[in-house]
């Protein structure tokens, strides 16, 4: 019988062939593997959240396989010492056994919660990258929603994963979670109780947490995921302005190879931040928090960074208490405005914000352009004030680290957050708006005068002038007739080529000054020749 | 007039300040006489249950105690007044405070102060070990009080997992979970636990030093106090942290702070470099 002879460089394209032949997947493949992306560096911020949603459920799952949700009570007797014969919760000896006992326990537990961290810090970062450059505007506003919900989406995730390990740091998360939903006015005490099985804690809590932490949450995100994900494909993704880009066109590169490749080096790298900070750096030791017990809240008990707003919001927030004297008597909790109202409050401003602006400017026409923060100053303004506002109220939930920390009075810190929430906002809108002007005035100027050289001038009359590379012939003024097309403005002399190229390469450099001729086809590289004074442009 | 009469209306009569019935000589002779049986009896008295004319003020002071009289009325006295009494809105009195306070306050350098303010901190000592012993034999013979056990190793053989519940119950408001320490109000704080030796602490639960609370021996008893000791000395001082760099074991607030100077820098700089390949 006759050998056949085995041909690799044939076996792609006969796989490719039979499973087209029952599949029929060619046509839509081919669509859907040219599609075209531009690129951007700020393009892959949105991607590092995704990443790490796709570590945080490969941990998760690993976590799963050790952790007993259950608060049935059991004695410790695992590998720790200071802990062993305490009485405990199922749910926190297999958190404490998952550190100690399980084999790569600890490191995915570290890097589950690292990169509980990081999807919530790119999703913050990406929805900044998004606000700033305009890229949810009309059509893109649902788009806009789904990010902004993904992120309370998260925010629930990390809560209540953040209860699950049952040491004294959850339970104190759970106690100020159950205050919460205490004030709220008249469905409160119902709701806390329907949540927690009767008063807090109660003996649920841990396995419900855990149902919706595994899969009920996880499902909306993918949920979600998928639907922002499906947006961006079918409204195709924005760009920024520059040659050749349209607001009717993409200009970039296609999905396969290119794109497909490097973003899955952009995973792995993401993976391997996330695998260094799991290995190198230490989060939420539980062992020292001990098993949770009512009268035990240690100091520096803060919630994760994302849910620290709050926490601030509530330190600022002054004990005004409203008794409503019907029947028994009503109390407005003090604790109900900065925890209920405030993050409501938030939630609508900013999934409505891109109709809110649209409302304002009357501008219905569809964006797929990007724009430059600086070209509108008003809404960076008013990024620059949400972003203040949030800084303010994250640092006030980790005031008494700070008060400690620096020797400040905590008094001191508390009062400084409460000026700071009303001063610092409205400032920071006057500081980015008077920065985006004195940015667009510099383009404008360079487009007018042209590029600084650093050369300086003596005129004959004793004045002295700094040369000026026009970009464009000039005017009669000396002025150029440019106009500015809402992209970077060279403002500087290598950047027109005057200089010579700068050198190319991230870390090395990837170009090399040809010295040798590289054929013997090829005359040898001359050395670009020396250029002439670069004049003001001016015309005598 | 008759006696009847003067019997019914005495009391009234006195009242009105009517002339009595005796002459005014009488009444003064009598008075006199009643003023110096009394003087006579309270002399007396006196006499013979008051201490011989050798008592001094104060008991004598042993040799150290001497030497700490001496360092006090250097170092001590500017606040704390003559023999500790105290100087209102300087230094309260140190009657009474006992050996264990000066060991915690001298020892620890917290006192001297530098300054008045919210709270002492603690410095490198001025005194020695061995003037820090006179000083706190000085307050202990002036009014007595807590004293802290002999030895340095005050947690042999305690146990350990008790310990960390007691720390977790009584200490970790204050002093945090990883006894790193943490802010109360006004300026005031409790202070990291990780300079602190075993009589130092001992000292600080007996004596309740600036705006801690005293854990008497009621309260926590010694066996539990070395078990405390034991939990600070051996897991929060020489565990190492199993999960890597503990971040200074500030709890979520450095954690939050990381992920954005470490993670976020680091995949921003990433992205930069993988959109400048094309």
């Amino acid at each position: 019988m006759k050998r056949r002879k085995f041909d690799a460089a044939a076996l792609p394209a006969k796989t490719a062939g039979a499973v087209d032949d029952r599949f029929q997947v060619a046509t839509p493949l081919r669509k859907l593997l040219n599609k075209v992306f531009p690129d951007h560096w700020s393009f892959l911020l949105g991607e590092i959240a995704l990443f790490s949603f796709v570590v945080l459920l490969m941990t998760g799952v690993f976590l799963t396989f050790f952790y007993e949700p259950a608060m049935t009570e059991v004695v410790y007797n695992g590998s720790y010492a200071p802990l062993r014969g305490t009485p405990m919760s199922a749910a926190y000896a297999s958190s404490l056994d998952l550190s100690f006992d399980v084999r790569g326990g600890l490191i995915m537990r570290q890097m589950h919660h690292w990169a509980a961290l990081l999807f919530m810090a790119a999703i913050v970062v990406h929805m900044m990258r998004v606000f700033f450059t305009g890229a949810f505007r009309k059509p893109r506003e649902t788009n806009w929603i789904i990010g902004s919900l993904l992120f309370w989406v998260g925010f629930l995730a990390g809560f209540t994963g953040y209860s699950l390990p049952d040491d004294g740091l959850s339970g104190t998360g759970l106690r100020i979670a159950s205050g919460i939903m205490l004030s709220i006015p008249v469905i409160g005490s119902w709701l806390t109780s329907s949540i927690f099985g009767g008063e807090f804690p109660g003996e649920i809590i841990i396995s419900r947490f855990f149902i919706a932490h595994v899969l009920l949450i996880p499902g909306l995100l993918v949920a979600l995921i998928s639907a922002h994900l499906g947006l961006v494909f079918k409204q195709k993704h924005t760009q920024w302005p520059g040659p050749g880009r349209t607001n009717e066109n993409v200009v970039g590169e296609r999905m396969f190879p290119r794109y497909a490749l490097k973003q899955g080096g952009f995973f792995m790298v993401v993976f391997g931040v996330i695998a260094l900070m799991g290995g190198l750096f230490q989060i939420n030791p539980i062992w020292y928090f001990g098993p949770y017990e009512a009268w035990v809240v240690s100091a520096a008990s803060q919630p994760d960074w994302y849910v620290m707003f709050l926490d601030g919001s509530t330190r600022l927030m002054p004990a005004w208490q409203i008794n409503i004297p019907i029947g028994d008597g009503y109390v407005i909790p003090p604790l109900f405005w900065p925890t209920v109202v405030l993050p409501g409050i938030l939630v609508g401003l900013s999934t409505m914000y891109p109709f809110l602006e649209a409302r304002q400017l009357k501008d219905y026409k569809h964006h797929n352009l990007l724009q430059r923060p600086r070209d509108v100053p008003a809404r960076t303004a008013v990024g620059a004030m949400a972003v203040a506002f949030y800084i303010v109220l994250t640092l006030s939930g980790g005031n008494d680290v700070i008060a400690d920390k620096f020797h400040i009075s905590l008094n001191a810190m508390t009062w400084a957050g409460r000026i700071g929430l009303l001063v610092v906002p409205p400032l920071a809108y006057y500081v980015a708006y008077r920065l985006c002007l004195g940015l667009q005035q510099h383009d404008r100027e360079v487009l007018a005068h042209g590029v600084e050289t650093g050369i300086i001038k003596r005129l004959p009359d004793g004045r002295f002038v700094e040369v000026h590379q026009p970009l464009a012939a000039a005017d009669h003024d000396g002025h150029g007739e440019l106009d500015y097309v809402g992209w970077v403005v060279p403002k500087k002399m290598n950047r027109l080529g005057a200089l010579g190229p700068a050198i190319r390469g991230f870390f090395y450099p990837i170009e090399r000054p040809a010295e040798a001729p590289v054929s013997p086809g090829h005359p040898p590289v001359e050395p670009r020749p020396e250029r002439e004074e670069i004049t003001s442009g001016e015309r005598r | 007039m008759t006696s009847d009469n003067d019997r019914r209306g005495g009391l009234l009569a006195r009242l009105r300040g009517r002339p009595a019935a005796r002459s005014r000589g009488r009444r003064r002779l009598g008075a006199a006489v009643r003023l110096i049986a009394a003087l006579t009896l309270a002399g007396g008295a006196y006499t013979v249950f008051a201490p011989g004319v050798q008592a001094q003020e104060n008991p004598p002071l042993t040799g150290a105690a001497a030497e700490g009289k001496a360092l006090f009325d250097v170092s001590c006295v500017t606040c704390h007044g003559r023999n500790a009494q105290g100087v209102e809105g300087r230094g309260p009195s140190l009657v009474g405070v006992g050996s264990a306070s000066v060991e915690f306050q001298v020892g620890s350098g917290r006192m001297p102060m530098a300054r008045q303010e919210a709270q002492a901190m603690r410095k490198p000592p001025v005194f020695t070990d061995e003037q820090v012993r006179q000083l706190g034999q000085y307050i202990q013979e002036l009014g007595g009080g807590p004293q802290v056990p002999a030895g340095n190793d005050l947690h042999r053989n305690a146990d350990m997992a008790a310990g960390g519940e007691l720390f977790r119950i009584n200490c970790s408001q204050c002093h945090a979970f990883g006894g790193g320490g943490g802010a109360l109000s006004s300026g005031k704080y409790a202070p990291s636990l990780k300079p602190a030796s075993d009589r130092q602490i001992y000292a600080a639960m007996l004596s309740g030093p600036q705006n801690m609370p005293v854990f008497g021996d009621n309260q926590i008893t010694p066996e539990q106090k070395a078990d405390i000791i034991a939990y600070i000395q051996e897991t929060l001082k020489h565990d190492q942290d199993q999960g890597g760099f503990n971040l200074g074991r500030y709890g979520p607030s450095t954690e939050g702070l990381a992920i954005f100077l470490i993670g976020i820098v680091a995949l921003v700089f990433a992205s930069l470099w993988i959109a400048g390949k094309s």
